[in-house]
């Protein structure tokens, strides 16, 4: 290495070291098998991040002040879907975060259970410790792959009334939790009538594939779309808009405790199918979710 | 020209490896995951097959080595992928009702699947670098030589599959794909000896 590269590569580490020591307003930081978690405070929010840099790539938000509130539209759309099953009893959900969801959950239907599943232990962990995420007998978290418990389910013959996928980020989608056949896994994991909710990509050139396969593996769907996109699907033939919109404001003082504005969500919930016919249906054989998210 | 027959040979060999080791994780994926277990198993596998081709390798290049047997060894890999195309289902199934610890599971099953082939690609280096060594000498040279065009086919076949190939055809046709290709590679490796004689 010559004397110029030595300095350059020195002071390369110098920056960097001293970009971390300037990283304001992250409280904690833990090391995970996959990516290190930051926890980071600003006012009252509190963010969960699994990259460093302001606003960008937040996992999941909580307000520390009032945490029934839910600070992302998606989560609000995610917790919609009980419009469409009000009184679930027995809930799966893929993809733990914050444990916003589940939480939420808990407290508007306390005798529920509740499986939980995250691949992430560190996630678990940062979650009970900063996001007041808590088990109790009927609500568990299970550490391990989304698809490998949907799997170990189908064996032991497990059924949910309701399942919620959350298991997507930003950067990296889980290629074989976006498959025909993983959907498919998922549909029989429902009992009859059984509502799924998906958090999912609003754009991008993952789009039309995403909504092939859903199509392909339930039929016709709710599409919501804001910042996010969530998809509301279910076992069996799909509920009218009408029947949902009577629910809905059923459900609204529970709702609005949680800053779900009944109308804005109903003005989201649309059955229409926005994607060429010809689109190719992701499946385990050709799944590259990923590569077609960058376009 | 059976210079170029035996590069040629470990080219594809390289590039076949390492596209095999992408596919491996997408074949694995849909039973046991794609957790951070699921890659380290897949890892683990291919060098342990590797190792243990590199060893017997090496083994059978100490009695007359011939250029009809590297070629044979590479056809031999190639059809060593048909079962993974024909069984790699049952086999997933199988290791699932047995254990549903993708830990466990991987290692069986990547062993079941894929060590063969695997360990056959690593036979061939030391195979074919006796049969391009003339003196003692230029073994380095030699070596340098041919670890040089395998490893970067190796490279090649890693960005293409997981880059391109993923993007145009299913998994199973690209499995095929490799597998006619170093059929094709070998039969047409041992014409070129031929002529060259």
């Amino acid at each position: 290495m010559t004397m110029r590269t030595t300095v350059a590569v020195l002071s390369a580490l110098f920056l960097l070291v001293a970009c971390e020591d300037t990283d304001a307003g992250v409280i904690h930081s833990e090391k995970s098998l996959y990516r290190n978690i930051l926890v980071t405070e600003d006012g009252d929010l509190r963010c969960m991040t699994f990259r460093r840099g302001q606003g960008q790539n937040r996992q999941t938000c909580m307000n520390i002040n009032d945490p029934d509130h839910l600070v992302f539209p998606y989560t609000r759309m995610m917790l919609g879907v009980l419009a469409m099953k009000p009184d679930p009893q027995s809930i799966l959900i893929v993809g733990l975060g914050g444990g916003t969801l589940p939480m939420a959950l808990r407290d508007i239907l306390p005798d529920a259970r509740i499986d939980v599943v995250e691949i992430d232990p560190a996630v678990v962990k940062v979650a009970k410790e900063f996001f007041a995420y808590e088990e109790d007998p009927k609500l568990q978290t299970a550490t391990g792959d989304g698809r490998v418990f949907v799997k170990k389910a189908l064996l032991e013959n497990t059924k949910y009334e309701l399942i919620m996928l959350d298991a997507f980020e930003d950067e990296y989608i889980p290629e074989h939790l976006l498959t025909l056949e993983f959907l498919q896994e998922v549909k029989s994991l429902l009992e009859p009538g059984g509502v799924l909710a998906a958090n999912t990509f609003s754009s991008s050139g993952l789009y039309p594939h995403e909504s092939a396969t859903y199509e392909a593996a339930f039929g016709s769907f709710y599409n919501l779309k804001s910042t996010n996109r969530v998809i509301w699907a279910q076992e069996g033939p799909l509920m009218d808009r009408d029947v949902i919109v009577s629910n809905a404001t059923d459900l609204a003082p529970h709702l609005k405790e949680r800053d779900v504005d009944v109308d804005w969500l109903m003005n989201l919930v649309s059955p229409k199918k926005d994607w060429p016919d010809d689109t190719r249906v992701l499946t385990d054989q050709y799944a590259p979710s990923n590569i077609l998210n960058e376009r | 020209m059976k210079t170029a027959a035996v590069l040629a040979v470990a080219c594809w060999s390289g590039f076949m490896v390492m596209g095999l080791e992408i596919l491996s994780g997408r074949i694995l994926a849909p039973t046991f995951g794609s957790s951070i277990y699921v890659w380290g198993a897949v890892i683990t596998i291919f060098m342990l097959a590797l190792s243990v081709g590199y060893l017997v390798g090496g083994r059978m290049s100490l009695a007359q080595p011939k250029i009809r047997t590297l070629c044979l060894m590479h056809f031999l890999s190639g059809a060593l992928l048909l079962p993974i195309i024909v069984f790699a289902d049952p086999v997933l199934d199988g290791v699932f009702a047995y254990t549903q610890d993708p830990r466990a599971g991987a290692l069986i099953s990547c062993t079941i699947l894929f060590f063969a082939p695997a360990a056959v690609c690593g036979a061939i280096s030391p195979y074919a670098v006796r049969l391009l060594v003339s003196e003692a000498n230029a073994a380095g040279f030699y070596a340098g030589l041919l670890f040089f065009f395998s490893t970067a086919f190796s490279a090649a076949g890693t960005l293409l599959t997981s880059f391109y190939f993923v993007l145009i055809l299913e998994v199973n046709q690209i499995v095929v794909l490799l597998m006619a290709m170093a059929m094709l590679m070998a039969i047409s490796a041992f014409a070129l000896s031929r002529r060259g004689q």
